[in-house]
């Protein structure tokens, strides 16, 4: 057993583990911030992406050790109050979910990616990127409109800022 | 149409709690003092259990109990169960071998359950499982149909000699040997339907309490029809009674039919949490999930098709072998049979047709139904044929399709199927319109001259949905009727909660079913809710699978929605002293047609609770139901025309563009039904170019997780360009056809007739590899 210390959501959080506990496990099982999701056990289909300092990680392949002392964002923590992210607005109205199960994860590398690529995105681009989300539901048709949306919505309001 | 009425893209109501992270999925519930199981799987495909010794686990930290096959066996639970018989040609019935829900002597496939181990975590059931001792005896294997025919194989199950399950036949062997006899010209091809596994994102869970003081069970679990699965866990499976059992399918993340079925982790969980006491949850693995979630096709089949001298359709001659897998799976039996033969007359006059259909037993997973059940496999095989009577007989392939389109409806076929409407030749229009065929051999020609092989390939598929008229399937060998049912209630605020047997994985029935209401009330959405996924709400439905859900499920709510509104007008013309038949319903207002009198919604609805004033002998309240049962299947049709690019050094296939025109009758919410086509357009891709469960010898499954089962991803995929046609289905009243398998059903005969084009070799197995299609090329396949 091992002590952590880490910052999920703003919020400070230590806990108690298992040193084979993963992140997502922490997240899910000790946080009940079950929004990350697991969908596969090879680090593929990316369900369980959360950001490290900000940083898109898959969150079903970090040790809880290894995020000791990081500050960790789920999709939980991604809209400000009632006030939706741009990628997550992009997202509903694109309609570029259906499940909802690869949401979570898909929404988190997008916004890893807007912030990587900034207004230098294109469709193959987030092809590309997006290759470690996988969804069987929409054929990403919609996720790839949702997140060129995004990438036009987040450049707007950082503008603004 | 309102602004949230019928055709109006409506953004989706469910979609802030899943973008937020705040959907419920059943592995996102605890309960208190829940443990947790691991199941102990066989590592061989064919083997004798001779012992299990769990002796050193239940000594392991942590463990509460495990139980082995041999228990549930004792405790008299029952075997799984298929429920659609099907008759071989000789009149026996068909050959069902016992699937006991864990294998208490012989395991047939590799991941079957052989034990369960109960433990207070996850972490520490899958430690425990590691010391259960399980003794086999390794038996001989049978990987695929090839071995399970020959002579002297390996039996799976003594009840099916043979390993053959069923010999079963449609249409007239004799007039269609006649027509054969005649035909100016015969195009015959060995079509293999690749094997899949249907891979929704969420792995199958599901969470068992029993209540000892009620006698009563709740399970929570993944499922696309919970009424479905209660029935059977009650009525077959010897559980739990029907009226002591609740079922709930909370959010559920995706299922393309995979999560129809009842699966032994249910059935085991729920008779485990009585004998620990204690509730318990099991939540799949994704290797478990390749494993042990039913997988989809799986066919061999010799096709041949007949043309007099003006190429017009004489005969349609098909023999199909269909690996079912270790065990027959629910509806296992019906899906080569009645919702595969009976499609392929596809879009054209055929006058004769035979086709035989051999489904075997194999030491793999169980093959069910997998979005199309049945269709896709039927819309390939009429697909290629055509294509490759087309270039056999040098003419154009869509004009080949074209003069031989069904044009008159109703249209009978020789193989049970009466389409009601459709207008083939419009859809292929527009995909060639779309697609700019006239424009392709110069395009090919440009390719050429930089190295690339261009390829074009047209698919014109049809399919039955709407499952199904009850008396119908009942006559067929369906132990179910295939009905759907509706409550609306209308409560004394006025806003209105809607409870439908159809069950919602990703398909926006909360968005959808709302319209409805919405287009007929003129109330905004905001004020109606959609209940389903609990026995406990929601009286019974049957449901959702078959693109059923709007066809069936939505004329049910229909159906409820006249009487509730037969019972309003009612009570509002008592209140504004009017004649029932001079009320209109309009912006959710009952108006006096004709004056300026109006009574708001939530005023009748309050009329119709406080019973101050309602007319003499009327019954409180404003509730009303209704079971819907179709009159006949739907018939979605349309065109799909796929361009792509080869390059022939590497075998790698590209998209330049693929044209999908669907006829879907009307369309409620076009953004939805464009998603939902979207999502089948992936999978028939993903079929025709990446994916494919392979088995080795010994019946490993070779392809059983991420990294070596090829999922599409979104650079596999181009963006698609989809449009509709429309005629409206006669057969409800909402003229509407069903959405959601069309993309799976006609996209791979495109892309295979597009790359088979491209290469000039119309020798080419699915997946179309880079590895194939470069050994296509390169003539030594």
């Amino acid at each position: 057993m091992s002590k952590v210390s880490l910052t999920v959501n703003g919020k400070a959080v230590s806990a108690d583990v298992e040193d084979r506990t993963l992140l997502v496990h922490l997240l899910r099982d000790h946080l009940n911030l079950t929004g990350t999701h697991v969908g596969c056990d090879t680090s593929q289909c990316g369900a369980c992406v959360v950001h490290i300092d900000g940083r898109a990680v898959k969150s079903c392949t970090t040790l809880v050790g290894q995020a000791n002392g990081t500050s960790v964002t789920t999709i939980e923590g991604l809209s400000k109050g009632d006030e939706l992210h741009p990628m997550q607005a992009a997202f509903r109205d694109n309609h570029g979910l259906q499940c909802g199960y690869c949401t979570p994860g898909m929404i988190m590398s997008a916004v890893d990616i807007v912030h990587r690529y900034g207004g230098k995105l294109d469709e193959e681009t987030v092809r590309h990127e997006l290759e470690g989300n996988i969804c069987r539901c929409t054929g990403y048709h919609n996720i790839v409109k949702s997140v060129l949306d995004a990438a036009g919505r987040m450049k707007v309001s950082q503008a603004a800022e | 149409m309102g602004v949230e009425g019928i055709g109006a893209s409506v953004v989706r109501k469910e979609d802030r709690r899943f973008i937020t992270g705040k959907g419920r999925y059943v592995d996102d519930i605890k309960l208190l003092g829940m443990t947790h199981a691991h199941f102990v799987r066989s590592p061989h495909a064919h083997a004798k259990v001779k012992s299990i010794d769990s002796s050193a686990a239940m000594k392991m930290p942590g463990v509460v109990g495990v139980l082995t096959g041999q228990q549930i066996v004792d405790d008299k639970i029952g075997n799984l169960i298929c429920g659609w018989a099907i008759t071989s040609k000789d009149g026996t019935g068909m050959k069902m071998g016992a699937w006991p829900a864990m294998a208490p002597e012989t395991v047939r496939f590799v991941g079957q359950a052989v034990a369960v181990v109960i433990a207070e975590t996850k972490n520490l059931a899958k430690d425990a499982a590691e010391a259960v001792v399980v003794e086999y005896e390794e038996l001989p294997a049978v990987p695929n149909i090839s071995a399970a025919i020959k002579s002297g194989a390996a039996q799976l199950h003594p009840e099916a000699p043979g390993n053959v399950i069923y010999d079963w036949h449609i249409g007239e062997e004799a007039a269609t040997s006649e027509a054969f006899k005649k035909a100016a010209n015969v195009v015959a091809m060995d079509i293999v339907n690749n094997r899949l596994v249907p891979n929704a994102m969420e792995p199958r869970a599901a969470i068992a309490e029993y209540n000892e003081a009620e006698e009563h069970f709740t399970l929570y679990t993944t499922s696309q029809n919970p009424h479905v699965a209660r029935l059977v866990l009650s009525a077959f499976y010897n559980v739990a009674p029907e009226h002591k059992l609740r079922v709930i399918a909370p959010d559920v993340g995706g299922g393309f039919g995979s999560k129809i079925f009842i699966y032994p982790e249910e059935m085991v969980a729920l008779w485990a949490s009585k004998k620990v006491g204690r509730p318990v949850k099991w939540t799949g693995d994704r290797t478990e999930a390749f494993l042990t979630d039913a997988h989809g096709r799986d066919h061999v089949t010799k096709a041949e098709i007949a043309f007099d001298k003006d190429n017009k359709i004489l005969g349609l001659r098909v023999k199909t072998y269909a690996n079912l897998g270790a065990y027959m799976s629910l509806f296992s039996s019906s899906v080569p049979t009645y919702l595969y033969a009976t499609l392929l007359s596809g879009q054209y006059n055929i006058p004769n047709i035979y086709a035989e259909v051999v489904s075997v037993y194999t030491n793999t997973t169980p093959v069910d139904a997998y979005r199309g059940a049945g269709r896709p496999e039927a819309s390939f095989v009429v697909e290629r044929l055509m294509e490759t009577a087309a270039r056999q007989l040098k003419v154009d392939p869509a004009e080949l399709r074209r003069k031989n389109f069904i044009t008159q409806f109703p249209h009978q076929t020789p193989v049970i199927m009466a389409y009601d409407i459709g207008d083939f030749g419009a859809s292929l229009d527009a995909a060639m319109k779309a697609s700019d065929y006239a424009g392709f051999a110069a395009r090919k020609a440009k390719a050429k001259s930089e190295g690339k092989l261009r390829g074009i390939g047209v698919s014109c598929y049809i399919e039955a949905c709407g499952i199904a008229p009850s008396k119908a399937v009942g006559s067929l060998g369906a132990g179910v009727g295939l009905w759907e049912s509706a409550e609306i209630r209308v409560n004394p605020v006025g806003t209105i909660e809607v409870l439908t047997g159809s069950h919602s994985h990703g398909q926006g029935h909360e968005t959808t079913f709302c319209q409805l209401i919405s287009e007929r009330l003129g109330v905004p959405i905001s004020q109606v809710q959609i209940v389903h996924g609990d026995t406990d709400k929601v009286q019974f439905g049957m449901g959702t699978y078959g693109s059923r859900s709007l066809a069936v499920g939505g004329t049910a709510i229909i159906k409820a929605m006249e009487k509730v509104e037969a019972k309003a007008k009612k009570i509002a013309a008592h209140q504004l002293e009017a004649s029932e038949d001079d009320i209109v319903i309009e912006n959710g207002e009952f108006k006096v047609t004709g004056t300026d009198k109006s009574i708001a919604l939530p005023m009748v609805a309050l009329a119709a609770y406080t019973a101050h004033n309602l007319p003499d002998g009327m019954e409180p309240g404003l509730k009303e139901t209704a079971f819907y049962d179709p009159t006949n299947f739907t018939f979605p049709a349309g065109a799909y025309i796929c361009e792509i690019e080869v390059d022939p050094g590497t075998g790698k296939t590209s998209f330049v563009n693929f044209v999908a025109v669907d006829d879907f009758g009307r369309l409620i919410n076009p953004m939805i039904v464009e998603g939902q086509v979207h999502g089948g357009l992936a999978q028939g891709i993903g079929q025709a170019l990446l994916e494919g469960a392979v088995y080795d010898d010994n019946g490993q499954l070779i392809t059983a997780s991420f990294m070596d089962y090829t999922m599409p991803r979104a650079d596999d995929l181009p963006s698609f360009k989809l449009s509709h046609t429309t005629t409206l289905c006669p057969g409800n009243p909402l003229g509407v056809k069903g959405c959601g398998e069309a993309g799976a059903i006609g996209a791979s005969a495109a892309v295979i007739n597009a790359i088979t084009d491209a290469i000039g070799n119309n020798k080419l197995e699915m997946p179309a590899s880079p590895d194939r299609v470069w050994h296509a090329i390169h003539g030594n396949a």
